[in-house]
């Protein structure tokens, strides 16, 4: 191949002047192209791709409405089967609502969800993390025996909770997942912080006059974001799964919002009739989650200082 | 004041202990020392003995929850620092007292070029526009014998060598224009012909700033081409005091004796070096008499018995010793 016959030392100038952050994860080499690092995971990127492209133009999109019902067409099975129209791609479900434009709308739900609950889990994790890493004492005391005590309650039961006493909806299940979040995040960025915390850089901070919040602000924080990043791509997948799970129980978005975990709970019932109706949005969750899980362990790969430094 | 006008900093008595659960240990234990203007101070003593912990207490940023400095009093230029609080403590910080640490390659932070990290220490010296904390960020890295530094500033520290990173933290250390800079054991972690180049930028730094350092290190070579005067650690006490000179023509501790005498000579017939038997008495349960009377080729019953005082050999020599002028 092409890439081969490459020669090894391409970028001259290359060494001198830092490349963009975005370069840097697009190259197939790192640094001055010695090193070859694991190969860019191109059809997980795609497959993410496709789905965030469906999910921001979902109306442009979807060749039917999501919630319409045609009773007339209703459980057919995928155009290339016998007894499918051409008019439903993938089908119809018990309503005669086409499940493509269903699927397509249920996108912009699991990633709106995982969006939301990312940022808020996540960003409280991360914040927690370094003020308890940082600080450390009675604070960090405090704010462990806190992550401890999130990851004894079943999160599941918490959010069933929640959504009986707040009511259904977008809010409720946010919530729900973020307080699932949170407490890993925090252990995690924490772990990270007390290592940093004791870099000599650090010290010299403090040397140089820096406040408390100063350094945690701009030599801690910018120092544990790759790792932050790293959780957020891997995390993606538990999102996506515990949305589809609040859903299929009932504790997430109230139908008929399509949603995928929705979807398989309404196509649960009659798996042996039409088993497209689960099997497809189940087939998207599997899709979704593992290339979130792919690119996330090749960028984990890709941002490892240890790798980086060399 | 008077007599303060010559001293810069000025360490009485200074204890610092660390409280374990297993029991106090006496890391620094009556640390006494001035530091004059303009000087540079050696402060040499084998791992372990309260070198750096004593540097830590003087610049107040003892390692949280573990150690604390239980009596004593640090003056800097006329003020006793243990009394500050520590918002006032960082305004000293960086302005009056600065620090250079041993190792170059953790001493930069890895996320920022080096050009950010050195504005961060010049904005302290009062707000200015980009463009000239830009200029002075240039002239601090070009004062510190670094080529090109209109392309160095935008660098981030993993494409600078050793040396090179550790005159950046130098630049950074002396850009509040401090009066007084600690240096615990800058060159350690340099290799032999950097460390030379880096002693000749300190010293020159150190004439052009008119600032007094404290040189913490275990090398008495360095002591040799650094210092003005020396202190002698032992056991977190200061045994023997005086100008390198007289230290190493005329040692009066047997410790600082022993010492210099394990430093291995250019010259001469080779042999085997002399060594310091035993182990330096444990911190957590130090002996009443003299600390080095265990290892001590002259001790006798006194020494076991009560801590020598501080003995006036010269003019500006003392030491911690029973029998001075006997041995």
């Amino acid at each position: 191949m092409a890439v081969v016959d490459r020669p090894q030392s391409a970028l001259p100038a290359a060494a001198d002047t830092p490349r963009p952050f975005w370069r840097s994860l697009l190259t197939l080499r790192g640094g001055a192209g010695v090193r070859r690092t694991a190969r860019v995971p191109w059809i997980p990127i795609v497959i993410i791709s496709v789905i965030v492209v469906m999910a921001v133009f979902a109306p442009l999109l979807a060749p039917h409405s999501p919630i319409d019902q045609t009773l007339r067409d209703k459980m057919l099975p995928p155009a290339w089967m016998d007894g499918g129209k051409a008019k439903y791609l993938l089908g119809t479900d018990h309503f005669g609502r086409d499940i493509l434009s269903r699927l397509i709308h249920g996108a912009r739900v699991s990633l709106l969800v995982a969006l939301l609950a990312l940022t808020a889990g996540g960003g409280v994790g991360l914040l927690i993390g370094i003020v308890s890493g940082y600080v450390g004492g009675k604070v960090d005391a405090v704010l462990m025996r806190l992550v401890d005590a999130a990851f004894t309650f079943p999160a599941i039961l918490f959010a069933l909770l929640l959504a009986v006493t707040m009511g259904q909806g977008l809010g409720t299940l946010v919530i729900a997942i973020s307080l699932l979040l949170w407490a890993s995040f925090a252990r995690v960025i924490r772990g990270e912080v007390l290592a940093l915390r004791q870099r000599d850089f650090v010290a010299l901070a403090k040397v140089r006059g820096c406040s408390t919040l100063r350094i945690m602000l701009t030599h801690i924080l910018p120092n544990v974001l790759n790792t932050f990043m790293v959780l957020v791509t891997l995390n993606i997948g538990v999102v996506i799964i515990a949305e589809a799970s609040l859903s299929f129980l009932g504790a997430g978005i109230p139908p008929p919002t399509p949603t995928w975990g929705l979807m398989i709970s309404e196509g649960r019932g009659r798996i042996a009739e039409a088993w497209w109706v689960a099997l497809i949005p189940g087939i998207a969750i599997t899709l979704l989650v593992l290339s979130v899980n792919l690119f996330g362990d090749w960028l984990r790969d890709r941002l490892d200082p240890r790798l980086r430094q060399l | 004041m008077s007599s303060s006008a010559q001293t810069i900093l000025d360490v009485r008595d200074l204890h610092t202990h660390f409280f374990l659960r297993r029991g106090v240990v006496k890391a620094v234990d009556g640390v006494s020392f001035t530091l004059r203007k303009g000087e540079v101070l050696g402060l040499v003593g084998e791992s372990g003995c309260g070198k750096s912990l004593t540097a830590l207490s003087v610049m107040r940023l003892l390692p949280k929850g573990a150690a604390r400095t239980v009596q004593g009093e640090i003056v800097l230029d006329g003020e006793n620092i243990l009394k500050r609080t520590p918002a006032q403590m960082r305004e000293i910080r960086g302005r009056k007292i600065s620090m250079v640490l041993q190792d170059p390659q953790t001493s930069l932070n890895p996320v920022f070029s080096i050009g950010d990290q050195l504005r961060e220490a010049l904005l302290r010296r009062g707000p200015a526009k980009l463009k000239e904390i830009m200029k002075q960020a240039v002239a601090a890295l070009r004062r510190v014998d670094i080529a090109a530094p209109e392309q160095r500033i935008g660098q981030y520290p993993h494409q600078m060598s050793g040396g090179m990173k550790q005159r950046v933290v130098g630049a950074i250390a002396i850009s509040g224009e401090p009066e007084v800079l600690i240096a615990d054991e800058p060159t350690t972690a340099l290799d032999v012909t950097i460390q030379l180049q880096y002693l000749k930028l300190l010293k020159r730094l150190q004439r052009e700033n008119g600032m007094a350092i404290l040189f913490i290190t275990h090398d008495f070579g360095v002591v040799a081409r650094m210092c003005d005067r020396v202190a002698v650690m032992y056991a977190g006490r200061i045994v023997e005091c005086g100008p390198v000179k007289q230290i190493f023509e005329a040692p009066s501790h047997p410790y600082t004796r022993a010492l210099i005498a394990s430093v291995p000579k250019m010259s001469g017939t080779r042999g085997r070096l002399t060594a310091i038997d035993g182990q330096p008495p444990s911190l957590m349960d130090l002996p009443v008499g003299c600390r080095f009377a265990s290892r001590c080729a002259h001790v006798e019953q006194r020494c076991l018995e009560a801590y020598p005082g501080t003995t006036q050999i010269g003019a500006d020599h003392t030491a911690d010793c029973w029998k001075i002028g006997s041995i």
